[in-house]
């Protein structure tokens, strides 16, 4: 009979902490901790967990699609400003109108073109994305990293505060800190929100990853050569949990911009009038009967962003996953 | 027994520690009961006189103990807002969640389940990579996504079902099943992926034990093995993740109760942050957190049960 866990450590989370695995479907961030680390895990390993011993690596067209797809969308919203795009604020006559040649998604209920709603939405969605995983990696990274290198008391003490992190449901934490922020709605507050939830996740995969190199006789060759702790960090340890971190931080970008989705339908987004995706969604839901495209349009081009980067971040990760050269 | 009284232990210390923290956060919330309750009416004599009611000028500690001696006597304070019993609004609206997380979970696994035993049993066939596509594509619906689409569907094209509103279980079950089927259906959706691979992996690896060549050996049919054999040992880790899902949704049902209106748990709570009305948040927080931890509990029971090498295994918490 096998050991539940014997070919993959995450499948039981609950046994390195009750609070492991703790989160809320509705932001998902909470999937980011060890529990889910491993589900990802499981949809990365589609391919290989039969044979095991894929010939040869490669990132294959699935990824090259998906990166493709990404990279356009990010270039739509990096070039905002100097597109041929009708303006996003000003209103219309054109009220509620289906998708058509001189408006690509419609408009929506004060006329406003959706299609530059999207792209200028993409830009405020995707800063925020980009902006709240930063941040929870510097700093989970370093919880992490330090918590994983040092040990001891110190260790207990972060993954203390990870723990306390983690038993709030995601939501729930991002509604507080924007509550915190009284109504300051801005990129920042929705950022910090955001990034907050995602430092407990970002910090236990550091740490467990930090935990096995500082194991691995490069590290033990550093130290008996007289290296001092912080090199060994910087220059030993750090090159190696970073490649996990980065897969990892794409789909943590996927599960941000879903997250931003989550405060929006509670009305804690971006205050408007700056348009989010999620915020256009959530503005358009009134409207399914007779004009489903306000919400559907922005919410298709949020799926397939987010699944974009749930596929790249995958190929990545299994890329770059030195257990399966064993 | 040493093993459950440990248990019990660490399940009391996490509670203290869940609801010291969760007082700390809303401490450093902006506005007050006192602010909310005189909110339109009143100046600062009423929240003066307000804050001399509850205490407000004490310090967060001894506020804490204060709080934690009511909840162990099972008194929750009272909305600052509407004055309801906090204890009263969890009893009304707890069972609304616990109802839409069984069914929720109950369709994602009778779905999940049988799926991921015909993966197993082909894997590498078509329907395989069918349904491993199909389930990571479910993964990647943001709930909300999915929400609007089934309104879509269903209460507005097809007429069938109502988009929002709840019917009490005790009232009429097969009612209140029916209000509860696309709420349940959107959280079950990327449950359902997470199990079936979960279970598909475990059986996969469960099928090259030795004791399994010795089935086929012995000549038993396919189905038998993967029933009688292969399906118990390989349940471990999908009860565990269950377990764990269940605890986390129980304050994860948040954003599905706010979309449909049901009056759940975690509506209840999102309410009570954006009112500044935060006895409520307190209570149902203790609930969340206390159904998380007894989850777990029950899940390292049964697996304690299942599995009689974890009773005695010494690493494990």
């Amino acid at each position: 009979m096998p050991v539940p866990s014997s070919d993959s450590p995450g499948v039981v989370p609950s046994k390195s902490s009750i609070f492991a695995g703790s989160g809320d479907l509705a932001t998902e961030i909470g999937r980011m901790s060890d529990g889910s680390a491993h589900e990802l895990n499981n949809l990365g390993a589609l391919d290989s967990d039969e044979d095991g011993r894929s010939a040869k690596k490669r990132l294959g067209p699935v990824f090259w699609v998906a990166a493709g797809w990404f990279i356009l969308v990010a270039l739509a919203a990096l070039l905002a400003p100097v597109l041929p795009l009708k303006s996003y604020t000003a209103p219309s006559a054109f009220i509620r109108k289906p998708p058509s040649a001189q408006f690509w998604f419609g408009t929506d209920t004060i006329g406003r073109d959706i299609f530059s709603r999207v792209v200028w939405g993409g830009r405020v969605s995707l800063a925020v994305a980009f902006a709240s995983i930063t941040f929870g990696v510097i700093v989970g990274g370093t919880i992490g990293i330090v918590s994983g290198y040092f040990r001891g008391r110190i260790e207990t003490l972060l993954m203390g505060f990870c723990d306390v992190l983690l038993s709030f449901p995601a939501l729930l934490l991002a509604l507080s800190i924007v509550a915190f922020r009284g109504d300051q709605r801005d990129l920042l507050t929705i950022s910090l929100a955001i990034g907050v939830v995602s430092i407990a996740p970002v910090a236990r995969l550091v740490r467990a990853n930090t935990l096995v190199y500082s194991q691995r006789e490069f590290v033990t060759a550093a130290r008996s050569l007289g290296a001092r702790r912080g090199r060994i960090i910087v220059k030993e340890i750090l090159p190696n949990v970073i490649f996990p971190v980065l897969s990892f931080s794409i789909i943590a970008i996927g599960l941000a911009i879903v997250a931003e989705g989550g405060l929006a339908f509670l009305g804690q987004s971006v205050q408007p009038p700056t348009p989010t995706w999620g915020g256009m969604i959530s503005d358009g839901r009134n409207y399914l009967s007779n004009a489903p495209w306000i919400s559907l349009m922005p919410c298709l081009i949020l799926f397939l962003t987010v699944l974009a980067l749930n596929l790249a971040g995958d190929r990545i990760r299994e890329y770059f996953d030195i257990k399966d050269n064993d | 027994m040493r093993f459950v009284r440990k248990k019990l232990v660490q399940l009391l210390v996490v509670m203290l520690c869940v609801t010291f923290f969760s007082f700390l956060l809303l401490e450093l919330l902006p506005g007050d009961t006192a602010t909310t309750l005189c909110a339109g009416a009143g100046g600062t004599e009423c929240i003066e006189q307000k804050t001399a009611e509850f205490h407000l000028n004490d310090p967060m500690p001894v506020r804490y103990v204060r709080w934690l001696g009511g909840v162990v006597t099972g008194d929750f304070g009272s909305s600052a807002r509407n004055a309801q019993p906090v204890s009263e609004a969890l009893k009304q609206r707890l069972p609304v969640t616990i109802e839409l997380l069984l069914y929720s979970q109950f369709l994602a696994l009778i779905i999940a389940v049988p799926v991921g035993l015909i993966a197993a049993q082909r894997s590498g066939s078509l329907f395989d990579r069918g349904s491993t596509g199909v389930l990571f594509l479910f993964l990647a619906i943001p709930n909300f996504m999915l929400a609007l689409v089934l309104i879509l569907i269903f209460p507005v094209r097809l007429k069938l079902l109502n988009a929002v509103g709840y019917t009490p279980f005790t009232e009429n079950p097969f009612k209140s099943l029916g209000s509860l089927l696309l709420p349940a259906i959107t959280l079950a959706a990327a449950e359902m992926a997470t199990y079936m691979r979960l279970l598909r992996t475990d059986l996969i690896a469960t099928m090259q034990e030795d004791y399994i060549t010795m089935a086929k050996a012995k000549g038993m049919s396919p189905r038998h093995i993967l029933l009688r054999h292969a399906f118990k040992p390989s349940s471990f880790s999908l009860i565990t993740v269950i377990g764990l899902n269940f605890g986390r949704l129980i304050g994860g049902t948040l954003l599905v109760e706010v979309i449909f209106s049901i009056n759940g748990l975690g509506k209840y709570t999102v309410d009570g942050i954006l009112g500044r009305d935060y006895i409520p948040v307190q209570g149902a927080i203790v609930v969340i957190a206390l159904g998380y931890v007894l989850v777990n509990f029950a899940v390292d029971m049964i697996y304690a049960a299942l599995d009689p090498r974890i009773r005695h295994a010494r690493a494990l918490v």
